[in-house]
């Protein structure tokens, strides 16, 4: 082993694990901005009470083991996994649903396995398929889109106190989402249905389409502040045009809609560049990312077309973390200067 | 087709034998700590329950329902997936003493497999055909196989993870298990 002499200045690289999740925090302003724009201030009430819970749970959790509070809690994951639980939770949520939620995510998603870095489930969508399956009622009450009808969305006050005496104290006006429309039509055509649901918007729904937008819109900046590899993102966003492509019949009652509704629609820009492109529970390798961004994007389709649930974000990120170990495995690329070796070959086997 | 299709997408993922009927659950968590060992598991169930879900539905067809006595099913399939078990096991012992040796004790632990007889009876219960009988034993297997191999993989993962004491090892297991059922509660309505 050679020692060789370098002087200094050294630079350090400056990406600690703080520094990306302030920028992935950051990366959300954008989406978070259009949703509240559209959906009333129930996005600022969620992600504030997520905040609050994920850091008292975090904070239990640590004290429990005995653990530095300050660094731990100073890396600012539990902040970045409440976040995206906020946003991905219907706006103006009740206290006790966004406190399972954040709750569950936190302690069993991911500190029974050990903390930031070991869980092998995304905790903030571990969080939303418990509530999904658990509260279906509350988990599909979306606040309609301004511009779908009279008057304003909810402001800070009626915001808060949906978040502390649910949804009954206020006239909320709720609406079913572009994607609940579509799974239910079966028989009029695409453009009808278009025509007679204000909701759709231009192209994939009022609101929607521009919250999508935005959230791109940090995913791109996410992507040239190099926090993550385009390789899974891109992939998932190309499997699901593709999947769209072939079963998009020019808009007949039983065609899942066009590719430009799917990649604007529901969490698509959400998911793709905020929760797949999660390090800790991703595949590792490049080829890996790949093959899991690809997959995630053929399950959404899959189950968004004729599953039961309307969104799958979820779902296809759940089962595709739980491929990813199997996947880094088989994709694990090759020492530099080695060739490949069976991984028992050394054990007398 | 489609129908055939179907019952194997539905055998493999929406009805998965482990995660959705909780069924087999001993293997899966007893062979589960070792990726090889477990696809050598895998490979071994699937070809038991294809055999013994054919052999199960020509005992109850040909020899059960002519002689009126439909009530043995349970403890006849019992007998047949032992038979099939051992004559697997003698087959793989003389043709591929290689594969026997990897295999090794696990061939025995099929018997036991609660997901062998469960596919045997459920073929009984829902009036499946000879074909059909064999694609849904087929497909259990897969979904048993597909879930074991990736459930070994994550768990090589979980074996250096920093996990509290209290839920070392098999708890932790159990805890992952159930969030792996729940993520393929999205499957639901798929079939």
């Amino acid at each position: 082993m050679a020692l060789l002499k370098i002087t200094s200045p050294h630079a350090h690289g400056p990406m600690s694990t703080a520094r990306v999740m302030q920028l992935v925090m950051l990366a959300t302003v954008p989406g978070v901005i259009t949703l509240s724009y559209f959906f009333g201030l129930g996005v600022i009430s969620n992600i504030i009470f997520a905040c609050i819970v994920a850091l008292l749970a975090e904070s239990l959790v640590l004290i429990l083991r005995k653990k530095p509070l300050q660094f731990y809690l100073g890396d600012c994951s539990a902040l970045v996994t409440a976040i995206l639980l906020g946003i991905a939770m219907p706006p103006g949520s009740p206290w006790w649903l966004i406190m399972v939620g954040v709750g569950f995510a936190i302690l069993i998603a991911k500190h029974i396995y050990g903390g930031m870095g070991y869980n092998p489930f995304n905790p903030a969508m571990v969080g939303y398929v418990v509530l999904l399956i658990s509260y279906p009622l509350e988990m599909t009450h979306w606040a309609a889109p301004l511009g779908s009808f009279e008057g304003s969305t909810p402001g800070l006050i009626d915001a808060f106190s949906a978040l502390l005496f649910g949804h009954e104290s206020v006239d909320a006006v709720t609406m079913a989402t572009p994607l609940d429309l579509l799974k239910q039509n079966n028989s009029l055509l695409i453009d009808d249905l278009w025509l007679q649901n204000p909701q759709f918007g231009r192209w994939a729904g009022l609101g929607w389409e521009w919250a999508n937008l935005a959230f791109l819109a940090g995913g791109l900046f996410l992507l040239s502040q190099r926090v993550f590899t385009w390789h899974a993102p891109i992939s998932m966003l190309i499997s699901l045009t593709i999947m769209s492509l072939f079963f998009y019949d020019n808009g007949s009652s039983a065609s899942g809609g066009s590719p430009l509704f799917h990649l604007l629609s529901g969490a698509t820009m959400f998911g793709a560049f905020f929760i797949v492109t999660d390090p800790v529970t991703s595949a590792v390798s490049n080829k890996g990312r790949i093959i899991y961004g690809a997959s995630i994007g053929v399950l959404l389709y899959l189950i968004r077309s004729w599953g039961n649930y309307p969104d799958a974000i979820a779902f296809s990120v759940l089962l595709m973390n739980f491929a990813a170990p199997l996947l880094d495995y088989y994709t694990q690329p090759r020492t530099y200067g080695h060739q490949k070796k069976a991984r028992n070959e050394g054990d007398g086997k | 087709m489609a129908d055939y299709s179907l019952l194997l997408i539905g055998a493999i993922l929406v009805n998965n034998f482990v995660l959705v009927q909780f069924l087999g659950l001993c293997p899966f968590m007893g062979v589960s700590n070792k990726l090889e060992t477990a696809i050598g598991m895998s490979s071994a169930t699937t070809f038991v329950l294809t055999l013994a879900s054919i052999c199960s539905w020509l005992t109850y067809e040909w020899l059960l329902v002519p002689l009126g006595l439909e009530y043995l099913r349970t403890i006849s399939f019992i007998l047949v997936i032992a038979v099939v078990v051992q004559f697997t096991e003698m087959v793989v012992r003389k043709t591929s003493p290689m594969l026997y040796k990897v295999l090794g004790v696990f061939l025995p632990l099929i018997t036991t497999n609660c997901a062998v007889l469960g596919v045997a009876l459920l073929n009984i219960n829902k009036q499946h055909n000879f074909l059909e009988s064999a694609l849904y034993g087929f497909g259990a297997a897969l979904g048993f196989s597909l879930v074991l191999v990736l459930f070994a993989a994550m768990r090589e993962r979980l074996a250096v993870a920093d996990v509290p004491l209290p839920f070392k090892g098999a708890a932790i297991g159990m805890i992952t298990a159930g969030l792996m059922s729940l993520a393929f509660m999205g499957f639901a309505g798929l079939v």
